[in-house]
């Protein structure tokens, strides 16, 4: 590779890390507002509110940006760009084509995505603790014990993936994939996908940022550039999420011309899944600090198990 | 092993750009932004009532056993990924397949277990 393949290839993750995030932002208001029989954002840039967010981010940069006296101030400065800079690298890894349409192939690629996306959560934690709120102080609890209860079934449902493909990269397990893995899959997938949901904090699993609680749990004393940043990671959490799914379970680029349009089979599953984060957030109540620790411990847990055994029986009688 | 690491030459690349879009992004916001800080306004926000206490409240940790589980299983489950790589390869299948089962069975007493003594209970 040379240095412009790079630079192309680099430039290439940064924008879809800016473009995508925001695609499934203005999605979810316009989505959310027609489940809900509202218009949604109408006014901005004229065509049914399309440039809503570029005005709220107009507006995030020009807000004035401050730290509570009380605040731990570094932990508090640093916690959104800690939150979001994960989700950059795991784009490196995701593959979007076939045949070379991945910025980078890694070996240990599913490996390597895992355990960037844990960091992420960090970022709430710092947030939560360097706030000097004790509503924040909860909430980055809550960030705690849920990364604990939904790191290990999504690990699981990962590992099954692997279990059948028997390679850790990514453009490795879409190489080898065919079709009757949906419905061998399909437990993993719905734990994994569920799990994810989870880490990302979003509805139904949205205690740690429960408003009627907690007020914004980890993020109540962002505000500005800072607060923008965190909803950013938290978009750009989605994508990731529903790439990832895409790409273990529903075959990725696969499709009918997949030669040619790979990369659209591709960008359409991801936003399937996207749609129905949006969908869920609308459809679902928020489950209770106790209720998402059961959820996790006595159903995805055991899930996953199962899936895994049947992978490995499958897989070895076959 | 040479091959191993070249690919994460990139990935350093892309980390150093995500650092630079934060950085020029911090930059930007300092430019733009107003700063006028009054005593009032660098009160911590908490609920919009002016906060009463010190701003690191004591509070019970419920979940620290689930904790304990965490660190038990992942450490464990972390192991699967390096063997889920060869564990079909032949002349391995029947053997390995009933190890998987021994160490699933592990894993299913354990959560069992902890089930039991009524720690996934929320307390």
């Amino acid at each position: 590779m040379d240095a412009v393949d790079v630079a192309v290839r680099l430039l290439a993750v940064l924008l879809s890390f800016l473009v995508l995030p925001l695609l499934v932002g203005q999605t979810e208001h316009k989505v959310m507002a027609h489940m809900q029989g509202r218009v949604g954002p109408m006014h901005a840039g004229g065509f049914h509110g399309w440039a809503q967010l570029v005005a709220d981010g107009v507006k995030f940069a020009q807000k004035e940006d401050i730290v509570p006296e009380g605040a731990d101030r570094r932990v508090f400065q640093l916690a959104p760009a800690l939150a979001l800079i994960p989700y950059l690298l795991v784009l490196v890894a995701i593959p979007v084509a076939p045949g070379g349409g991945v910025v980078q192939v890694l070996d240990a690629g599913i490996f390597f995505v895992l355990a960037v996306m844990g960091v992420g959560i960090l970022g709430s934690l710092m947030g939560g603790w360097a706030s000097a709120n004790k509503f924040s102080l909860l909430g980055g609890l809550r960030t705690a014990a849920q990364l604990l209860a939904y790191e290990l079934p999504m690990l699981l449902a990962a590992a099954s993936v692997t279990m059948a493909a028997g390679t850790l990269s990514l453009p490795g397990i879409l190489g080898v994939w065919e079709w009757w893995w949906l419905p061998w899959q399909a437990v993993g997938a719905v734990v994994f996908f569920t799990a994810g949901l989870a880490e990302l904090q979003r509805p139904p699993f949205d205690a740690p940022v429960a408003d009627s609680e907690i007020i914004f749990g980890a993020y109540t004393e962002y505000t500005g550039l800072r607060f923008a940043l965190f909803l950013l990671a938290e978009y750009a959490g989605i994508v990731v999420l529903s790439a990832l799914t895409a790409v273990l379970f529903l075959g990725g680029w696969h499709g009918p011309f997949a030669d040619g349009l790979g990369w659209l089979w591709m960008l359409l599953k991801t936003g399937v899944l996207a749609f129905g984060v949006i969908w869920l957030r609308v459809s679902y109540p928020r489950l209770r600090e106790d209720q998402i620790q059961r959820l996790a411990w006595t159903a995805l847990v055991p899930l996953a198990l199962f899936q895994i055994a049947l992978t490995g029986v499958v897989k070895v009688v076959m | 092993m040479p091959d191993y690491f070249h690919g994460y030459t990139v990935v350093g690349l892309v980390a150093v750009v995500g650092v630079l879009f934060v950085c020029a992004a911090f930059a930007a916001g300092r430019l733009l932004r107003p700063v006028v800080p009054t005593p009032e306004k660098m009160l911590t926000y908490e609920c919009g009532v002016d906060p009463v206490g010190e701003g690191w409240a004591h509070t019970q940790v419920r979940y620290y056993v689930y904790a304990f589980l965490y660190v038990v299983f992942a450490v464990d489950s972390v192991f699967l990924f390096p063997w889920s790589t060869v564990f079909a390869a032949p002349g391995y299948g029947a053997t390995t397949l009933a190890e998987m089962f021994v160490f699933l069975g592990f894993l299913a007493v354990g959560l069992l277990y902890a089930y039991k003594k009524g720690v996934l209970e929320w307390t």
